[in-house]
């Protein structure tokens, strides 16, 4: 098995690309990022862990732009993440100039999967450490969507997915309480579903909301706070009922 | 000089593209240019080569129902009329035209390619390209193409999702939205009926006759123009020839011949009077 990871063009007798696997080991070690899509907006979540007291918190935001209208959260190696934003940014605003249109989430999306398609597929390189949420509207029907790309180059739609630490338990959690929702729901709804997996308090989660008018706003740490206690009152709520005595009808 | 000839490629070269993966932009293939001791004199001579097919009219224009195209069909070579039967409106896919002026050839091949580059980008985005980005994409690659004697003066007419749209592109790498355009050597003449017979509240009927009208006197007048004036409308389920008449017959039926007495006849009368 060892020799069929030395490089990434080779395919292993039953037919795995052992490179692309490991990469995506590398996202399963990357920060939990979590997309929720709402009828009327799209939010981002992530896990952020402590900022060292030295360092200007500014300077490592996870959730950015790739135009007015899509944003972008991953999990995974951040300094792959930084060549594939760049190159994502160089496309969006060269669709914007051939065909006097902004690209549509699904066309970028698009974009970004081939480019990590074609790092598995030649020599001499390795794929992209990183799996993408991208968000935005279309410009066109005005549509929210959410989509995830990967290191094998997939990519596909989603109501509500995660990806990095935890993915999985944070996906059990949304399959168990996804349901349509707007405006604050949506937003509580995400930040629920990190809360599964990261420790609560606004330090910890970094949360961006992408609406069609607004375009993407980050959320400040005093109104994830309010949020998350909110969150936990409700949560409290629910407990107590829990344990109080059935009432006889 | 790299050339952008991605207009050229059918199918993307996947060999060609494994070598630069790590750049940021892929260089295009290109060609080299052709060895001659005078440039600008072989320029100048290629270009003067392809300018007598530029006698021509063509003219297109926006109006409340949607876009009218008409154009005439003869081609001249100097004096000599080479064919009175040339289809100068380019159907580029159901719902958008392009009218050939200059180079018959570059017009022809290169609406082609935009058809082509259409239908791609239908299959990809799974919705039609707009009247912008068509138009868009074939001045991008005249305007990499420029100063190397492609001689082509194309109107792109369509309906999209934002309506009738109408864009005027040529070969210098010129692109123009606009509501009225007319190209070729007859085309002054056009503009004067067009100009001042145009009204946006048109129906599809006065329209077509004032394109037809504008068409038949720019014919008239201009040596390099004749033969049969063809009258496309555009709307929103997409263009639809409405006529195509010779204009030799136009003619009389503008200008009927009125049966009047015979020399004769007057003579008679005036010796009766």
């Amino acid at each position: 098995m060892a020799r069929y990871d030395r490089a990434i063009t080779v395919f292993s007798p039953d037919g795995h690309l052992f490179q692309v696997e490991y990469a995506l080991e590398a996202v399963r070690k990357g920060n939990a990022a979590v997309g929720v899509r709402g009828t009327d907006n799209v939010v981002l979540g992530v896990e952020k862990k402590s900022t060292a007291k030295l360092q200007d918190s500014r300077s490592v935001r996870k959730i950015v732009n790739l135009d007015n209208h899509i944003a972008l959260a991953c999990a995974g190696l951040k300094a792959d993440a930084r060549v594939l934003i760049n190159r994502a940014r160089v496309e969006c605003q060269s669709h914007r100039l051939t065909v006097e249109d902004p690209c549509t989430v699904e066309y970028i999306t698009r974009y970004i999967a081939g480019l990590q398609q074609k790092y598995t597929q030649s020599g001499g390189v390795r794929p992209f450490g990183l799996s993408t949420l991208i968000v935005g509207f279309d410009p066109y029907t005005g549509s929210p969507s959410l989509y995830q790309t990967d290191p094998s180059g997939t990519f596909s739609a989603w109501k509500a997915n995660a990806t990095g630490r935890n993915s999985n338990s944070i996906r059990e959690f949304l399959e168990k309480n996804f349901k349509e929702t707007a405006g604050q729901e949506t937003v509580k709804l995400a930040i629920r579903a990190l809360l599964e997996v990261v420790e609560s308090g606004g330090k910890n989660i970094e949360v961006a909301v992408m609406t069609k008018e607004d375009g993407l706003r980050q959320l400040e740490e005093a109104e994830i706070d309010a949020i998350v206690a909110e969150i936990e009152a409700e949560k409290a709520a629910a407990e107590a009922a829990k344990k109080a005595p059935p009432k006889d009808t | 000089m790299k050339l952008d000839t991605s207009g050229l490629e059918s199918f993307p070269s996947l060999i060609l593209h494994g070598n630069d993966v790590a750049g940021e932009i892929s260089a295009p293939p290109s060609f080299d240019l052709p060895n001659s001791n005078d440039f600008d004199g072989f320029l100048k001579e290629a270009i003067q080569m392809v300018k007598p097919a530029k006698g021509t009219t063509t003219l297109a224009f926006i109006f409340k129902e949607g876009v009218m195209v008409a154009a005439d069909s003869r081609a001249s070579m100097g004096g000599y009329i080479s064919s009175q039967s040339v289809k100068k409106i380019i159907e580029i896919n159901p719902y958008m035209l392009g009218t050939m002026a200059g180079g018959a050839a570059d017009c022809q091949f290169w609406h082609r390619n935009l058809g082509i580059k259409c239908r791609l980008h239908e299959l990809a985005n799974k919705r039609r390209i707009s009247v912008t980005g068509a138009s868009k994409l074939l001045a991008n690659i005249l305007y990499s193409y420029r100063g190397m004697g492609l001689s082509v003066g194309t109107m792109i007419a369509g309906w999209d999702e934002t309506g009738p749209g109408l864009y005027y592109v040529d070969s210098e790498g010129g692109r123009l939205k606009g509501t009225r355009f007319s190209v070729g050597s007859g085309s002054p003449y056009a503009y004067g009926v067009l100009d001042s017979g145009y009204k946006y509240d048109m129906s599809i009927e006065e329209a077509s006759e004032l394109a037809r009208r504008a068409i038949y006197h720019a014919t008239f007048r201009d040596g390099a123009s004749g033969g049969v004036a063809s009258v496309y409308y555009v709307g929103p389920t997409g263009w639809k020839k409405l006529s195509g008449d010779d204009v030799g017959e136009l003619h009389y039926h503008y200008n009927p011949v009125t049966p009047s007495t015979t020399v004769e006849q007057e003579m008679v009368d005036a010796a009766a009077a």
